[in-house]
């Protein structure tokens, strides 16, 4: 059986989300194929081959893939999991917005289930996922000849970049559908370490009331800790930062070793994206906040005074 | 051209659903159900682009039991003209939605469908990309902003590094994100109203999809509780148990 990883990448490097999807497909048993379907993405089937535990690269490098168009990638994909004749058990992606862009797609044109954003993996067939904003968790058994699954990155340790030796192989290519096209991309520059693989992250609510206040009281706390920066929805939809900072069941799940939540309440579905820190700390002027009741460490001051020293302190 | 939105009957995004005792699924009798948030936007989204004299009609669908109805009056009551109800009793996954939407797609013949990006009970965040595979068109998800041309739509999208504009050739399936609109709320009289819209009432059967799910839940668990934290009392004391104790810092 052969377990085939969709490589998430940007044509010049793997992202660290597809080690993670590499560790889940690890947990299943069977030979690990990655697949990096590029444009000029050689760089990407390199690294793609020293992924410890990896077996095969599937590479197919052709100008369908520059844009990673999800109607581009799916086809692709299902060509290369029907040309296996059977042998493809599990298609594997991480649960970004990429892999959930294109997976589902995926899936349809296999006619089988998708199994979104797994936390564990009980056996070959058998998954347990998150469901109501992680307010309850599902096992679920999938009866599906081919099992289309996204993966919770932070529940899976990222398989080591380095140590392995797979053989690089070059498929057909399925060709381009044509449907849409690229017209531009602004990505947040930022020296600071992603959301996703940050070890510590400062998060900023409403309460921090503008997005001036947000840059100057955040920003120096960050720098001095080597954190990323995020966000509630509260403070992305006000515009003080940009919307790839939403932290939460519909922006992005992080577990840090540290999460500082300044002015930001608590509600559910931000709990979901951060409750699987190591350990929280939540400053708010409101001693009521939800957010104290799955933070370690909880002051009740105003963030105003509070984050200063903290900047100072640390 | 006419607009086909998908709108989801799910518990209310303010209620904490509570798991069952015996382990088979969260406890839904007696809680507030309300239209998924982003099925809203998809409403709203619909709504503005016919206000806008670019659609002419908004048909809502929604897939599930009786009370769905309900679900269907409030899309009805932002502003859609007609609903057609899916009915079953069976619980129907994402595969399955897709499967009825393409059929009505292609009976309908919209030239757009916007969906939520992820209902928020199951979070599959599957729908909306399963039916434009099935249909062959083009998809942008996770949209911030829709501007709709003769033929084609130009999508911006909320991805993880930031924002990317696609455009897309028409018909096409569009998701909503957060940041697409602000919903507006349904005035009495535009209730009223509602309740005079046209609603059809369909089977899966005569639709010819087989809805039946392929994944077995075997069981449903609370997660892991958080045990109890401490309040500190100033900042100094923050930073020596961040240090000493949690060995954070
Ligand atoms: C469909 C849907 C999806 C959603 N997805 C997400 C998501 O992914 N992520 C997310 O975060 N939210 C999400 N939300 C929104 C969520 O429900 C809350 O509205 C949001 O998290 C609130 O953000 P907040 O805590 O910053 O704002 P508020 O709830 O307004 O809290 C602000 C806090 O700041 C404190 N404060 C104010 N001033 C100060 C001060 N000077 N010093 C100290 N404290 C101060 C206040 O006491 C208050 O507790 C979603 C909602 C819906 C309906
Ligand atoms: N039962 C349903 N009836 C109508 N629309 C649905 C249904 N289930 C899902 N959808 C649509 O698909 C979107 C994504 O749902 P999901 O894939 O379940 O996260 C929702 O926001 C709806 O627009």
């Amino acid at each position: 059986m052969t377990i085939l990883v969709i490589a998430e990448h940007d044509n010049a490097s793997l992202k660290g989300a597809t080690l993670n999807t590499v560790s889940a497909a690890a947990k299943l048993g069977g030979d690990i194929a990655i697949l990096v379907a590029g444009s000029g993405a050689a760089a990407v089937a390199a690294a793609a081959a020293k992924v410890a535990g990896v077996a095969k690269v599937l590479v197919v490098d052709a100008a369908a893939f520059a844009d990673q168009s999800a109607e581009n990638l799916a086809a692709q994909v299902v060509a290369v999991v029907k040309a296996a004749g059977g042998a493809i058990s599990h298609v594997l992606a991480p649960a970004t917005t990429a892999g959930k862009n294109v997976l589902p797609r995926v899936a349809a044109l296999l006619d089988v289930a998708q199994i979104s954003e797994i936390v564990a993996i009980e056996s070959a067939d058998t998954f347990v996922r998150p469901i109501y904003a992680g307010n309850a968790l599902a096992t679920v058994k999938s009866a599906d000849a081919v099992k289309v699954i996204t993966v919770r990155t932070t529940a899976f340790e990222a398989a080591a970049a380095e140590g392995g030796a797979a053989a690089v192989e070059q498929v057909a290519e399925a060709g381009d559908q044509g449907l849409s096209k690229l017209v531009g991309r602004e990505l947040t520059k930022s020296a600071r370490p992603e959301l996703g693989a940050a070890k510590i992250i400062v998060s900023g609510g409403r309460g921090m009331g503008s997005s001036e206040n947000y840059h100057n009281v955040l920003e120096p706390l960050a720098d001095k800790l080597g954190a990323a920066l995020g966000a509630s929805r509260a403070a992305v939809d006000a515009g003080y930062v940009p919307n790839d900072y939403q932290v939460g069941q519909t922006g992005k799940i992080v577990a840090p070793q540290l999460y500082l939540a300044v002015g930001i309440s608590g509600a559910i579905q931000h709990l979901a994206g951060m409750k699987d820190s190591k350990v929280i700390v939540a400053i708010n002027k409101d001693p009521e906040a939800p957010i104290f009741q799955v933070a370690d460490y909880g002051l009740v001051a105003d963030l105003f005074e509070a984050v200063p020293q903290l900047t100072a302190a640390v | 051209m006419k607009i086909l939105v998908p709108v989801k009957r799910v518990v209310d995004y303010n209620v904490k659903v509570r798991v069952k005792s015996d382990g088979t699924g969260v406890d839904i009798a007696n809680v507030k159900m309300s239209m998924n948030p982003f099925d809203e936007i998809a409403v709203e989204e619909a709504v503005r682009l016919k206000e806008a004299g670019v659609a002419t009609e908004v048909v809502a669908v929604s897939c599930g039991v009786g009370a769905c109805q309900e679900t269907l009056r409030t899309a009805m009551a932002i502003g859609a003209d007609r609903g057609i109800l899916v009915e079953t009793d069976v619980d129907l996954q994402p595969l399955a939605v897709a499967k009825l939407l393409k059929a009505l797609c292609d009976k309908e013949q919209p030239q757009i469908v916007i969906c939520g990006k992820q209902a928020i009970d199951d979070d599959a965040n599957q729908t909306g990309q399963m039916l434009s595979a099935l249909m062959g068109w083009p998809q942008a998800t996770f949209a911030s902003k829709v501007a709709v041309g003769s033929g084609k739509a130009t999508v911006t999208r909320e991805i993880d590094g930031g924002l990317e504009t696609l455009e897309i050739s028409l018909p096409a399936v569009i998701t909503t994100d957060l940041r697409l609109n602000e919903p507006r709320y349904a005035t009495l009289p535009n209730i009223m109203k509602a309740k005079k819209k046209p609603l059809e009432t369909l089977k899966p059967a005569d639709l010819g999809v087989d809805v039946t799910p392929r994944l077995t839940t075997l069981k449903v668990v609370e997660p892991a509780k958080r045990s109890a934290g401490v309040m500190v009392a100033d900042v100094a004391q923050l930073v020596e148990k961040l240090k000493n104790e949690a060995k954070v810092l």
